[in-house]
């Protein structure tokens, strides 16, 4: 029976190609419908975790700050966020009138995409993996990086200072923090020996690598806030200086597709926290995909909780935080695995 | 040489910190602030103007619209002014009243401000928690007036009403857990290092600019200046009771925030000894309907505001209505130096001035 659950999305896809192939269909072209449903599995889980998602982060903020939250629409008020994106969607689309139109339109959806192409490689549970990259890792990194052209294009194309203001920041601090995001990445990649999500994974059987690279988790855990522009690092939204930054002239659907967007990365970095540093889908009892879903859980509730008590970092602060502290520590880091690694080979290891 | 271009921005007056109503054009290089022009006037109401239409107790309410983040305060410096224009005595019981009422309207302001700058720089759970606690003091209003913000308690002559029943442990219960809450605030925000280093050494106005610019209350004190009309010219019966004047010493926005948090435990200190000295009695003394003070009487008065020094100028022609009323807006003063000092600062930095500074719209535009 545990066999089945663990296996019961593997079992979905060969059972899926074997009607297909009953079908007459050949399997070149089996497999590739296949990927198609796959995509369309990944998105579901992404729209099925965000739904979710904007209802934990607000019953989690109202935790915290001693009020109830949304608690009118369903039990615990945990159809809010379907209601919420059923007004964002009925409403009136506006694109001021002076601003560049094309590019307009195409930062959120750019910035939507390039979200949901992260979670391509990401391995969601055993053999559970759209595509298993042998660059797994740097892939996701760069398509990380990609989301700062979208911001910057929905803020300059704007044509409002608040906006541009916030594009800025965000082109800044998203670069600064990408460094010390992939450089606090390599320390696992030298051990494992491998770029492969599922190598690394495999590299995790025995101890978990935020044992072995404890400094590599808080590099990479803090360049992700960064990344992800969450407080107290929501520098390129900064409701409270920019209105709302970058995203000041977006509304309606636009603006909610910025703002899943947002929240797809949180997913997606928090799974690549828990892939990379938590072990992955390994763990004992339960399910892998259950066990990737509760670690990707836990890690994001500690990124609310440290939103929702922290104040915004000052930009000069950030930008000297990233560079003299969080390079400096990461490439620290990498030199220490490197000497670590040789003492350990020489031992015999 | 890289050619780069100046922005100016319009911070408010529909601004998430515009702290209702302040415009607030700044001029920057990048991040930087090259200038700054305090725009104000889209909270004017004329109550000035108003009051010369008035009877002296008609134009009561419109002084809590003032400062309506310390309504008690208000209030009680134009009926003071009102007393002394008149020659009206109070009773001994009123005057206590008045004292408790304005030292908790003191605390709300102040937990306000403390809340409101959390909120500006991005702690949006500072806020929360610092409404949570002002809500029982707006909780006492209501039991005493019926009204949470804008309670008229303070008469010519005295208070509306007697405290209620409920009151009493309501405001006691209130003072046992003040403590805890300055130590709450204390963990979430004063401790934060994020939230020290945004806020020390930002702001910073030097005693010479503050005295010179006429900036008074927490603002001035936090220059290290020690001003305090409760000690200085004690109106009322404030001479009577055991407190500090809490001043900083580099007039920076951290200053500005923890002599507000020390003027909390004071004001909780001086509504203490105000319950243990209070005597039973009337609170209120006759007062003729239609006040007519004499002809040409004119009355300056001042006491110590929330927000500063608050005083109340009223020209009397013998009739039932003033001649001519003028409010001097400690909001509106202190303001003038956001310009002074926030150029040179980071976009950022003028947003944790104005919530530093802690201006009332209401009060600096009247």
């Amino acid at each position: 029976m545990m066999q089945k659950i663990e296996t019961i999305f593997v079992d979905l896809a060969d059972w899926f190609i074997v009607l297909l192939q009953g079908w007459g269909i050949p399997l070149a072209w089996a497999d590739a419908i296949l990927l198609l449903v796959q995509f369309l599995g990944v998105v579901a889980i992404v729209l099925f975790n965000i739904t979710i998602l904007v209802w934990l982060e607000r019953k989690v903020s109202g935790f915290i700050q001693e009020r109830p939250g949304p608690n009118r629409l369903g039990p615990f008020g945990i159809l809010q966020t379907i209601a919420d994106a059923l007004k964002l969607l009925t409403k009136e689309d506006i694109i001021p009138s002076k601003t560049d139109r094309w590019i307009f339109r195409t930062a959120p959806i750019l910035f939507m995409t390039v979200s949901v192409m992260l979670y391509i490689v990401l391995p969601l549970g055993k053999d559970m993996q759209v595509v298993d990259l042998n660059v797994g890792l740097f892939f996701f990194i760069s398509l990380g990086s990609l989301s700062t052209i979208a911001v910057l294009m929905g803020g300059w194309s704007s044509n409002n200072k608040w906006s541009l203001i916030g594009a800025m920041r965000s082109v800044a601090q998203m670069i600064s923090y990408e460094i010390p995001l992939a450089l606090s990445l390599m320390g696992v990649v030298m051990i494992a020996g491998s770029l492969r999500l599922s190598d690394i994974v495999a590299a995790q059987g025995n101890v978990w690598f935020i044992i072995l690279q404890p400094i590599a988790f808080l590099t990479y855990f803090i360049a992700a806030t960064a990344e992800l522009n969450r407080g107290p690092f929501d520098m390129p939204e900064a409701e409270q200086e920019l209105t709302a930054g970058a995203y000041t002239e977006y509304s309606g659907m636009r603006y909610a597709l910025f703002f899943l967007a947002e929240y797809t990365n949180l997913v997606a970095v928090s799974a690549l926290a828990s892939t990379v540093f938590l072990g992955g889908w390994q763990g004992p009892g339960l399910p892998s995909w259950l066990w990737i879903i509760i670690k990707t859980w836990l890690v994001m509730f500690v990124f609310m909780w440290i939103k929702w008590t922290l104040p915004r970092i000052r930009m000069d602060h950030l930008m000297a935080f990233s560079w003299k502290v969080l390079i400096p520590v990461s490439l620290f880091n990498i030199v220490a695995t490197g000497f670590g690694l040789y003492i350990f080979k020489g031992l015999g290891g | 040489m890289l050619q780069t271009e100046q922005l100016t921005i319009n911070i408010g007056p529909q601004h998430p910190s515009a702290h209702g109503g302040l415009h607030v054009e700044a001029v920057l290089d990048g991040e930087m602030v090259t200038d700054a022009i305090v725009h104000l006037g889209y909270v004017h109401r004329s109550v000035e103007k108003i009051a010369e239409n008035r009877t002296y107790a008609q134009y009561v309410p419109y002084t809590a619209r003032l400062d309506y983040l310390a309504t008690h305060l208000s209030v009680m410096g134009y009926v003071q002014a009102v007393e002394k224009l008149a020659d009206i005595e109070v009773p001994e019981r009123a005057e206590y009243i008045r004292v408790i009422m304005g030292e908790l309207s003191r605390i709300a302001s102040h937990q306000l401000c403390i809340g409101s700058m959390a909120i500006d720089i991005g702690a949006t759970t500072g806020l929360l928690y610092c409404m949570r606690d002002r809500e029982r003091i707006m909780d006492m209003f209501e039991m005493t007036s019926g009204q949470r913000l804008l309670s008229s308690y303070m008469c010519i002559g005295g208070i509306a009403e007697e405290l209620p029943e409920e009151f009493f442990p309501a405001v006691h219960s209130f003072l046992q857990d003040l403590p805890s809450m300055i130590k709450e605030y204390e963990g979430l925000l004063f401790g934060n290092e994020i939230l020290q280093a945004r806020l020390k050494g930002i702001g910073k106005l030097s005693a010479q600019d503050a005295l010179s610019y006429g900036v008074t209350g927490p603002n001035l004190r936090a220059c290290g200046v020690n001003y305090d009309i409760r000690k200085i010219e004690p109106y009322g019966i404030y001479d009577r009771f055991d407190f500090k004047v809490p001043v900083g010493s580099n007039g920076d926005a951290w200053d500005r925030l923890m002599v507000r948090k020390e003027e909390i435990v004071q004001s909780g200190s001086i509504i203490q000894q105000a319950l243990e000295q209070m005597p039973e009695g009337a609170v209120r003394s006759k007062v003729p309907r239609v006040l007519k003070p004499e002809k040409g009487r004119e009355v300056y008065h001042r006491i110590e505001g929330a927000k500063g020094d608050l005083g109340y100028y009223i020209v009397s022609d013998g009739g039932e209505k003033p001649y001519r009323l003028h409010v001097r807006a400690p909001s509106f003063i202190n303001l003038m130096v956001l310009p002074l000092i926030s150029i040179g600062g980071l976009l950022q930095d003028i947003i944790v001035n104005i919530a530093t500074l802690d201006p009332v719209l209401g009060e600096a535009d009247r």
